[in-house]
Parts: structure tokens; sequence; C-alpha cells
């Protein structure tokens, strides 16, 4: 039942927070300087002001701001996201096309993070001061203060130049495969990004993951399970494991929401075939429609992530949502 | 032989520390079904001396350097991991002192009880057993409250939980370390009387760790008394409380306040009235939840003549300290009429003017020591910030700074170190000087001395009845301790659900109570009676 208010409680906020996202992103990226319109018309070679004009009609862009928005905002509640004026195709198609890809990387990348980091944290917490936890915190800062970019060259230096056991670029071999060794010939040019990206999520987990259990091993209802005779095993799995994992869970939520965008550098150095790349070149190219299309399906992201981590939240800790 | 006997036990403290034993020689023992109570201030060791019973000293800083702790028969310290757990919850139960932070939060009432079980492996029906406990601890319809979570239940109601854990299993002896010094009044009683009858049911022998001699003189059948780790008097509780034979054991007895209030002091012109002062909270609600209102005063009246000191009197809840904070306007007052130092308040709006003078006179003393004081500013600055902010000169405020801490008898060097450096009772007399700098004419104590000593506590009760009559202060004493309020007040207010169930002078309320309450209260209180102690 908690979870049903919960969902009526956010479906509105969602609703709302959607639309203010919209019209936000509509109107920013008019206060960018540049103008479609003479960019398209550049890259035809032709400049007269006549042709110019002409684009702008067919696209629109010559009625006024507000109703350019409000026609904006209608096609959003149909999830039309509207024709990208460069690749001439339906904005919804391209990002469709791109988003596995991405989810692929930034998930796995990130799925992994999480379990390894907090698993880390928590081994560092449990032998808070020793050389273990030196190590252990040391590695994860170290990671963290390094450049994506850096690690990224580095680790393709390192696996596919050097030693060749890795493709260094793209989502799959100059050769097409079929059926499982599709899948094989994927995971393997996978490798190499999911490493680079997950040691930047990682410093975080370990970070949280340690803090939390220090903190929980501290407190007083830990005591009582190690006097009712429970091992130091039972005890972090039945008592600290729960309490100390919902930081956890809510940064998690957090980047999760992040996901669509946080592998720019990634895709571009590893030439992977996602959206983050996609924004990029739509973002140099002024190509309106793809821009805010790409940005609303993140903000869509952003707010379901919202919704899971509040619900995952509720089902570990029961306080939540009842006081 | 006896169930557990504890021989020259020496617990070491990491190096630098200000000695090297936390625990130094400590020798004592148990028997079957009997009830040892050990005594001591913060830092006696008392704890650790328990948790070393069974292998949980806090800390890995802390080891046990020498020594015997023979429980049945066989050495505890030499015991395996797997050995000492299963002595843990299954022949020595524990219950702690704090029961709103004992219990995991995440986990249902039930389930936390039934642990200990399953971890014992209990052969009869785990979930009758469980329910048996409950009832037996005397908590409300044991069958839903196996699905409540810790939150949902009272401090008290968990700490019968607790109780309950730690006898599931029907251990031979039971450590209890402060089990009540975190609740009510009334509710301690309760607790105390609870854990007597269980343990002489069962001859479950008790190892209770106390501070206050009114628990031993209640509870005990034998006493050892601690200090700085090292055990100082140990007797039969009669014996220890009529013909304490050291000096530090008479200080702790003397220090209990005795149930006994003066005559009041004759007051003078009124400095603080209120008529029928309301206030209520309203929790926040949800989209499909209205908020509830929660009545913390119910049309309260008090006056505070000057130079007297009024005590108000109650349970947590039982809105004390919101009659403090809508004196202080630190908070307003649904409805009702007030004359604060000379101040009109009808809590509709105070000019900023009038509540600066209302701040500056009434000034407040807060229960925890620790957290009351910025750790990151000098004790010096913590003072002088009233006044300066006030617009005195430096120079002025400076001197008084001075004057002030050796008023509160703290070195004037005191000044530049910081909140850290201090124990709690220096920290209180620091918080007691910030105060004072303020020049108030009334001082609001908020449980002052409830988080200390009970030989501080006294130290720091004589300290405020020597302020009071050197600079003429009026004090109300916020208070759940009846012993306290009798000794420092002239007149008292009890309160229960946000209501003055009863007041007026000390000396009548307590010889005759009118309000079943306030003679539920005093009942409660733990005293040394028919005890007296040889001067």
């Amino acid at each position: 039942m908690r979870f049903v208010y919960a969902f009526a409680a956010w479906l509105p906020r969602a609703l709302l927070v959607l639309v203010a996202i919209g019209l936000l992103n509509f109107f920013l990226i008019r206060l960018a300087p540049g103008d479609p319109a003479s960019v398209l018309a550049g890259e035809t070679g032709a400049s007269d002001a006549r042709y110019i004009e002409e684009i702008r009609k067919s696209y629109g862009l010559d009625q006024p701001l507000w109703l350019q928005a409000a026609t904006y905002l209608r096609n959003l509640a149909t999830f039309d996201l509207g024709v990208s004026y460069r690749m001439q195709r339906d904005v919804a198609d391209i990002i469709g096309e791109r988003i596995p890809a991405t989810l692929l990387l930034t998930s796995t990348a990130l799925v992994l993070a999480i379990i390894i980091g907090t698993l880390l944290g928590i081994q560092a917490a449990r032998r808070a001061g020793t050389w273990q936890d030196t190590v252990i915190s040391a590695f994860a800062m170290l990671c963290y203060a390094t450049p994506v970019f850096w690690v990224g060259l580095l680790l393709v230096l390192l696996l596919s130049v050097h030693a060749g056991i890795l493709p260094p670029f793209g989502m799959s071999g100059l050769i097409p495969k079929s059926g499982f060794a599709a899948v094989l010939d994927a995971l393997h040019h996978l490798v190499l990004p999911v490493m680079t990206l997950a040691l930047f999520y990682f410093a975080v987990y370990v970070r949280l993951g340690r803090s939390a259990t220090v903190e929980v091993l501290g407190r007083d209802f830990v005591r009582s399970a190690r006097a009712k005779g429970l091992s130091e095993r039972q005890v972090l799995r039945r008592h600290v494991l729960r309490n100390s994992v919902i930081p956890v869970v809510t940064m998690a939520g957090l980047q999760v929401g992040q996901l669509l965008g946080g592998a720019v550098i990634v895709e571009s150095v590893f030439a992977w075939p996602g959206i983050g790349r996609l924004a990029f070149d739509a973002l140099m190219q002024r190509d309106y429609n793809l821009i805010l299309g790409i940005f609303f399906v993140s903000s869509i992201m952003v707010v379901l992530a919202n919704l899971i981590t509040d619900l995952a939240v509720r089902s570990i800790d029961p306080r939540v949502g009842r006081s | 032989m006896s169930l557990l006997r504890i021989e020259d036990l020496r617990i070491a403290l990491p190096k630098g520390g200000d000695r090297a034993f936390a625990v130094d020689g400590v020798s004592l023992h148990v028997d079957q079904g009997e009830t040892l109570c050990v005594v001591g201030e913060s830092g006696s060791g008392k704890s650790l001396t328990a948790s070393a019973i069974v292998g949980l000293l806090p800390s890995r800083s802390l080891r046990v350097a020498g020594g015997r702790i023979l429980f049945e028969g066989s050495d505890t310290l030499r015991m395996s991991s797997r050995e000492l757990q299963d002595l843990r919850g299954g022949r020595v139960g524990f219950v702690f002192q704090d029961p709103l932070s004992s219990l995991n939060p995440l986990e249902r009432i039930g389930k936390q009880v039934e642990e200990v079980l399953r971890q014992h492996r209990w052969t009869g029906d785990h979930r009758q057993r469980v329910l048996e406990m409950l009832s037996a601890v005397q908590l409300p319809s044991p069958e839903s409250l196996v699905e409540a979570y810790p939150w949902q239940l009272s401090g008290g109601q968990r700490q019968r939980v607790m109780i309950a854990t730690a006898l599931a299993t029907r251990p031979s002896l039971l450590v209890a370390d402060e089990p009540t010094s975190a609740l009510d009044v009334t509710t301690q009683a309760q607790i105390l009387e609870l854990l007597r009858d269980l343990t002489k049911q069962h001859g479950i022998a008790l190892f209770l760790i106390t501070h206050d001699f009114g628990v031993v003189a209640r509870m005990a059948d034998r006493v050892a008394v601690m200090k700085s780790g090292k055990l100082v008097e140990y007797g039969t509780r009669d014996a220890v409380l009529r013909t304490p034979r050291e000096a530090y054991t008479r200080k702790l007895l003397d220090a209990v306040p005795p149930l006994r209030a003066g005559p009041a002091r004759p007051a003078g012109e009124p400095v603080l009235k209120a008529t029928g002062l309301t206030k209520s909270w309203v929790t926040r609600g949800s989209l499909f939840r209205p908020g509830r209102t929660v009545a913390a005063l119910k049309n309260v009246s008090m006056s505070l003549g000057h130079g007297n000191t009024l005590a108000v009197v109650g349970e947590s809840g039982s809105g004390k300290s919101t009659l403090a904070r809508v004196l202080m306007c630190l908070t307003g007052a649904d409805s009702g009429q007030a004359d604060l130092v000379g101040i009109n308040a009808n809590y509709l709006g105070l000019r900023s003017r009038d509540l600066a003078t209302v701040r500056r006179n009434i000034q407040l003393v807060f229960q925890d020591p620790y957290a009351s004081l910025n750790p990151r500013r000098r004790i010096g600055a913590a003072v002088a910030q009233g006044p300066l902010a006030q617009g005195e000169k430096p120079g002025a405020v400076h001197a008084r700074v001075a004057e002030l801490l050796g008023k509160v008898q703290l070195d004037p060097s005191a000044a530049d170190r910081y909140p850290n450096e201090f124990s709690g009772g220096q920290r209180q007399r620091i918080a007691i000087a910030r105060a004072l700098a303020m020049r108030p004419r009334v001082l609001i104590a908020d449980e002052a001395v409830s988080a200390l000593d009970v030989s501080v506590q006294a130290e720091i009760l004589t300290l405020l009845k020597d302020i009071q009559r050197d600079e003429g202060l009026s004090m109300i004493f916020v208070t759940h301790d009846l012993r306290v309020a009798a000794r420092m007040a002239d007149q008292v207010i009890v309160m229960q659900s946000g209501c003055v169930v009863e007041q007026g002078a000390m000396q009548d309320v307590l010889t005759a109570p009118q309000h079943h309450y306030t003679a539920a209260l005093i009942d409660a209180v733990p005293s040394l009676p028919s005890i007296s102690v040889q001067q």
C-alpha cells in the first residue's frame, strides 16, 4: 500500500517536472548563438536569403517563439520528438537506434562499480585503520582523481596495442557475425570501455560503502546482535549490510539518471556508437530537434530513476514514508 | 562454586592515555540467582568489565592484559570465538543502556527476538516462545507487536523487548548495563521491578551496572564500587550502604539528593507570569493522510517570583520543554497571555525590540553539554559572543568573561581552550557562564544536570544555588528527576500530557501530593529508603 501511495504522489510531480524541463530546454537552446537555418543552408553551399527563409518556413522557425513552444509541448505529449533537421529522419527513431549501445555500456559499468565498490568499501570498513583499508581507500582515490580519457587511452595502449587481447574501439569487428558469435564479439568490444567507466564510478561506492559501514558498525544494535551470539559474518549479513546499503542505493539512483549523459567522453575515446556522441554532434550542428529529443529522453530517465530509487529505499527502510 | 568469578582482571588502554589500565586488578564474583550491582561514575571501567565477560570489548585497541574470568568453571578469556558465541545470548543475556538504538530499525520486533532462539537452536516452537517472552515482560498484545518495528514503540517498551530477548534462551546470567538510565522515572521503576521479578522467579543471576544508589538500594544483594578502573569497595548491600568504608563511596552516597525539600523562600514580584498557554504541534501529513495534531500545552498557567526557583516536573512528552521554549519566545503559543520580564506577550507577534529584551533577560542552559557548545569555538569567544552581539565594549566583555569563569570555578586560562578539552561537568559550567554573560534575570535549566554523573550533578546544583543567591536570579528548573527538583525548587508544577496536574510549594507537594500522578512520580523515585547513612 505504501508503494501505491508513493507512486500516486510521484506521478503528478513527475509530469510537472517533465513539462518544466521540456519548456526550459526549448528556450535555453534558442538562447544559444547560431541559427539552424543558416547552418543548414551553409552546408549545401547556398547562402542566399530567400533559400534560408524557405528553410525557416518549412521547419516552422518563422513562427513566434511561444507558438513554437506550444507546438513542441503538444508534440511531446504524443511522444513526437520531431524530425532531425540534418538527418531528415524522425528524432525518436535516431535516439531509439543509439540508446541500446549507451545503456549496455553505462549500466554494465555502473552495476560492476556498485557491486565491487560497495563490497570493497565494506571490507575497508571492517578492517578500518589496517593496511587493507589504506590500500582500498588509496586505490579508490587514485581512480577518482585520474581523468577518464587518460585511463581509457592507457588501457587501450596496454591491453590492445601491447598485449593485443582486446579490440581498441567500436562495438563490433569488421567482419559481421551472427547469432552467438555476434554477442561474444560485442562483449569482447565492451570490456575496455566498461572498465574505463567503471573505474571512474567505482571510487564513489568505495567511499560511500566504507563510511556507511563504519557508521553502522558503531551503532548500538550491532552490539546487541553480537551479544545474541551472532558471528561477525552473521552480524554483517543480517544487520549491517541492509543499513549501510541505503546511501548506496540513493547514490546509485542519482547516477542511473545520468547514465545517458555520463558516457560522452568514453564513447568518444572508444568510438562507441552511443547517444553521448550523438548529442555532441547534434549540438555542434545546431540540430535543435535532435538535441531537445535527447535532453527529453534523459530527463525521463532521471524522473524514472527517482521513482525507482524511492521505491527501493522504501522497501529497504520501513521508516521511510510512514513516520 | 560461583556462577561467575572474575580474578584480577586487567584491561589495558592504548599507550598515551591518562592511565595504563581501564580496568585494573578487579576481582569479584556472582553466585547463582543473586544480584550484584556494580556502581561507579563514567570512566570507572564498570561497563568494560561487563563486556570482557563474554569477549565483547568495544574496540580493537582495548585488550585484556591479565586475569581470569571463570564462568560456570571455564575461563572465557581462553575460549574460542565459537565458544564465546554460544555463551553470548545463550548462557549470558545482555541488556544495554539505550533502548532507542539497541534494536535494528529495519527489522520487525518478532524477528529480532526470534533471532536469538534460532542462533542457539531453541528446541521448542520459536513463535510460541517469542509470544511467551513478550507477555512475560508485560508488553501489550504480543500478537501484533511481533509485526511492529522498533520505532513504533516507546523507550520503555523497547527496553522490555531487549529484556525479553536477553531472557528468551533461559540464561543463567543476565548482564544489564545501566538498563534504566535513559528512561522516565515511572518507566524506570517498572523496568527495575520487572528485572527483579523475572530474575528471582527463574533463578537468574543479575550483573547490574548503575551509577544510581537508589537503584542499588532497590535491587542489590551485593555491591561493588569502582573508581578509575579499580574496585574500591565490595560487600553486601546493607554493609556498603550503611557503613561505607571508603571515602569515595560515602561521597557517592552523599551526592544522592534526598527526596526532601526545604520551606519555600519568600517570593518577590513575579518576573514571569503566564496564563492559559496553549500550544499544539501538527505532524506533517501526506496526500492521503491528514497530519495529526498533538497538544503539547493545554491551558497552562504559571508564575515565577523574583529570586525563586520553579521546578517543572514531568516525563518525556509531558510538554515541559515546550513550556520552556514558549517562555523564551523560541516558539509561539497558539493562545494565552504572558508577562515576560515586564514585556506583555500575547504571542501574536512580538516586536523585534521586545523579543530582544525577552531573550536577553531569559537565558537557557541545555541538557547535553557535549552538543551545546560549538566545538570549533574557544570557550572565551563562546561566552563573550552574547554581550558582544548586544554591543558591549570588547574590553569590558573580556574582563567579564574572566570573572564569570571564576564564578563557575574554572581557571581563567580556560578561555583560550576548546570544548573538547573539558569534561561534561566542566562543559556544563561553561554553558552556565555563557548564560550568565547576558546578565539575565531568569535562568531556565532544561534537564541541565541529567546527563551528568551523580557527584558532578551535586556540584553543579550547589553552584547554581550559590549563583542564584549572589546574583538574585530567578530560575526555572525543567527536570524529570524529582530529587533534583526537590533540592532546587521553592515551587513546583507537575505536568502530564500537556496539562498542569498539580502545582504548589515544593515541600507541600512532596509531603502531601493531591494528584495520583504526582504520587506515582514520588513513589517511583529510587531512593535510599530506611537506610540511614552513617556520617
